[in-house]
């Protein structure tokens, strides 16, 4: 085949490129296109107590994979104390340790997070809590005290006559305890009730008495500047396949799309050893990040191979000036196309690239017209310049010196007429305006005005193309977030360089011999 | 052709063998012309050495400039001659070159009739010496050279200038010839781009048949009026040989080689290219592919320059 080895080059760096894509996008969750600010939520939760003179065990339990949502990222304030971190019961437990402490201390856990834009398209998807396929334990009817135990029987009973199945009867029971005036008996059951947590307890008492498996999760609520909060306790039954969620407050019986599960099971949210007065509250805050921002942190911590080479791994001011370079070769890639399969005829190879790259400062209008009537003012003098006969390298000089004057010129004059567009008219490339004005000086020379300016304005035509594709923001997304794309470029690049077609241009050329046909 | 073809115009191209510039890079340049041979056709002066040495007729060297000091030392070497050539010895396109056909008092007369001073002579060829007509701008030497008398036989169909024979050699074999003939608007020069009509020339006969002028079909000159078509170009026999003697000088295999006719001297060789146009294609009208496909298919081109110019005669 001919050009075998070129396709195959080519084929092996689209395959290997486009499979790191493909990985980079299914397993890292990197989003392949740039989507709009997503929300972040910044939880800190404060753990304070006063220390007793003496050591000091603080343990926390912390969101594991709360259902819905995403972990950006956490941190620890700990001061002098050390910091492990244990499992107990399936949640993950933060163990702060000191051998001395004494006054008031504080400790924090900063928790951003997001909702997960993989899982959460529907809000009936947010709300569901993780399905468990283990086998959970049916609890054996507890020893109710003799003074309830009636009162027990005869809410189960009640209830059962009212439900079908493990989600009405939890409903129905809430129902009962819910109500403005709850009857007799539950008011017997509420009678010595003081916090949330006890009324749970209850309930899930009462539950064990149906033989429904139960359990409390401690649910944080987030709101927007909220100061001082503290986390609701749900109910969750389960139903034989999954742990359904209730609100004791009012038996609602999904999780608002805002609720994060924090702990689930029945031990302590937080315990300090060796102090008193501990309280823990949370603050809340909410703004938005790039989503890519969050992508990568999340993939970092996936501990990728792929991350550690990632482009976000360098200093921000690094990562501005690659966001440019790497959109330089899709501006080559464009030359090739326009050259070898268009056929347009520009000064110089990859001057109307340059001249792209600083049309993105400039904007495109005024980008053009700053760069023509510079081109336009340099072009009169340099013909001026013609007439005094000097040699080359001197007078590619004074070219320069001579542009780099008038673009002075150009951004004091606009200043002070206040357009400050004009100021950026310093990025333009001046060796490369210097270089420009002298060739078209020859072209216009040599072979006349008509071809001078058909190339000046192909170069500008070939710029504005050029600025169009590299100032898209879809293609800097995708080749900062995917650089492997680069070797897609340089694939196509091969391929076209062994394109031995007609040029679009070259039709039009020939025309005079297509003709003979039709005479 | 087919139903179709004839509303795609890069089929109807394919169909009359029309090389592209693509196609002329990639598969004929790249693939027949070794790099490290260019400058056997890049530098002229080169190119001349070369050429005396074997044999192949080229216009007389007078005088070489490689550095600015030996500006001075010019007048004196060019004292004997009232006629003559510069050129940058690097040039392409036939930029900066500057012909000089007499005295006068103030200095020299151009092709044209302009006088030009000896300072802006000095000027022009300081311009050669700094490289502003080579390629990529290096510092460059400038040749003076003889000035060719054109043969009578083309006074008619050219206005000003020189007429040359353009001939497309592909492996030793001649493929493609035309006679470009300048015109007022090419300024004397032999560009096809640049305004000279393009006359193909049967490799058979040597006679031309209609030009092509500004991509228009021509029969006569635009400014003398006289016919370009059946002229018969004279000692085309020797000009096909001193074409494919050219292809033993370089070792390039696809180049294209300028011939003019001296009234006194015959053909000579004036430059040879190794990226020839491919305007010639539009001067005949007929593409070089179908010919060069030929050439290429052939496994063992003989060797003797009788036999290729019979194979030429031949496509």
């Amino acid at each position: 085949m001919k050009n075998l080895h070129v396709k195959l080059l080519a084929l092996a760096l689209f395959l290997f490129a486009s499979g790191l894509i493909f990985y980079k996008n299914t397993t890292l969750g990197l989003p392949l296109f740039p989507s709009d600010d997503i929300e972040v939520w910044s939880v800190e939760a404060r753990l304070a107590f006063s220390a007793n003179k003496g050591p000091i065990k603080a343990q926390l339990t912390l969101p594991t994979l709360p259902p819905g949502y995403v972990i950006f990222d956490e941190n620890y304030v700990s001061g002098r104390y050390g910091l492990a971190f244990e499992t107990v019961n399936n949640n993950r437990v933060a163990e702060w340790a000191v051998r001395r402490a004494k006054g008031e201390q504080v400790l924090y856990y900063h928790l951003q997070l997001g909702r997960d834009a993989n899982k959460a398209f529907s809000e009936n998807e947010i709300a569901k809590p993780e399905k468990t396929k283990i086998k959970v334990e049916v609890p054996n009817v507890p020893e109710y005290s003799e003074d309830i135990a009636t009162a027990i029987t005869a809410i189960l009973g009640e209830v059962r006559e009212k439900s079908a199945d493990v989600k009405t009867f939890t409903r129905e029971l809430l129902n009962r305890f819910n109500e403005k005036v709850p009857d007799a008996n539950i008011q017997l059951l509420l009678s010595n009730i003081d916090t949330s947590k006890e009324r749970v307890e209850l309930i899930r008492a009462v539950l064990a008495g149906a033989r429904i498996p139960s359990r409390t999760v401690n649910v944080l609520l987030l709101r927007e500047g909220a100061r001082h909060s503290k986390l609701t306790p749900w109910l969750q039954v389960h139903n034989e396949d999954e742990w359904l969620s209730f609100n004791p407050d009012n038996s609602k019986s999904k999780l608002p799309a805002n609720a994060v599960i924090w702990q689930t099971g029945e031990q302590a949210l937080f315990n300090v050893d060796g102090a008193r007065n501990s309280t823990l509250d949370f603050s809340i805050s909410r703004h938005t990040q790039e989503p890519i921002r969050l992508a990568e942190q999340r993939a970092r911590k996936m501990d990728s191979r792929a991350m550690e080479f990632s482009l976000f791994s360098l200093p921000i001011q690094t990562q501005n000036v690659y966001r440019i370079l790497l959109m330089v070769p899709l501006g080559a890639l464009l030359i090739v196309v326009l050259r070898n399969i268009i056929g347009i005829k520009t000064f110089g190879t990859f001057m109307p690239i340059l001249i792209a790259l600083a049309f993105r400062e400039t904007d495109l209008v005024w980008g053009i017209t700053l760069f023509t009537l510079i081109v336009a003012l340099g072009l009169a003098i340099r013909f001026y310049l013609e007439y005094l006969q000097l040699l080359l390298v001197p007078r590619l000089s004074a070219v320069l010196i001579i542009v780099i004057i008038l673009m002075t010129m150009v951004t004091v004059l606009s200043h002070k007429l206040g357009f400050d567009h004009g100021l950026s008219v310093a990025l333009f490339p001046m060796v490369i305006l210097a270089m420009t004005i002298e060739r078209m000086s020859l072209i216009w020379e040599e072979h006349g005005p008509s071809e001078a300016l058909q190339q000046g304005l192909g170069s500008l035509a070939v710029a504005t193309l050029g600025f169009l594709v590299m100032s898209s923001d879809t293609m800097n997304h995708m080749i900062f977030v995917f650089p492997e794309i680069l070797l897609i470029i340089l694939a196509v690049t091969l391929l076209l360089g062994r394109y031995t077609g007609y040029r679009l241009t070259e039709l039009w050329r020939f025309r005079a011999t297509l003709n003979k046909d039709s005479h | 052709m087919s139903f179709i073809d004839k509303y795609l115009p890069w089929r109807q191209m394919k169909a009359l063998g029309i090389l592209g510039m693509n196609k002329r890079n990639g598969d004929y340049i790249s693939a027949y012309n070794h790099r490290s041979h260019y400058p056997l056709v890049d530098d002229k002066l080169q190119t001349k050495h070369l050429a005396v040495a074997a044999g192949v007729a080229v216009p007389k060297l007078y005088a070489i400039v490689e550095v600015e000091k030996q500006i001075a030392d010019v007048f004196e070497k060019l004292q004997p001659y009232n006629d003559f050539v510069i050129k940058p010895s690097h040039g392409s396109g036939g930029e900066g070159i500057l012909v000089i056909i007499g005295r006068s008092q103030n200095g020299y007369r151009k092709s044209s009739g302009q006088i030009i001073s000896e300072q802006e002579f000095e000027h022009h060829i300081s311009n050669i010496l700094s490289g502003m007509y080579s390629l990529g701008g290096l510092p460059d030497t400038a040749l003076i050279e003889q000035r060719v008398e054109f043969d009578p036989v083309f006074a008619d169909v050219s206005y000003q200038g020189v007429p040359d024979i353009r001939t497309i050699i592909f492996r030793g074999v001649p493929v493609m010839a035309m006679i470009r003939l300048p015109t007022r608007m090419s300024d004397g020069k032999a560009n096809l781009h640049q305004g000279a009509i393009g006359v193909g020339i049967d490799l058979k006969t040597g006679k031309t048949f209609s030009g092509v002028w500004n991509e228009e079909l021509v029969s006569q000159h635009p400014d003398t009026g006289a016919s370009i078509v059946d002229l018969k170009i004279p000692n085309w026999e020797q000009i096909l040989y001193l074409t494919a003697q050219c292809y033993d000088l370089v070792g390039l295999g696809y180049i294209g080689v300028d011939i003019v006719l001296d009234h006194n001297h015959g053909p000579l060789m004036l430059e040879m290219n190794a990226r020839p146009g491919l305007s010639i294609q539009i001067a005949n009208r007929c593409g070089l592919l179908t010919r060069l496909e030929k050439i290429k298919a052939i496994k063992d081109i003989p060797v003797s320059i009788a036999d290729r110019i019979a194979l030429a005669k031949t496509l």
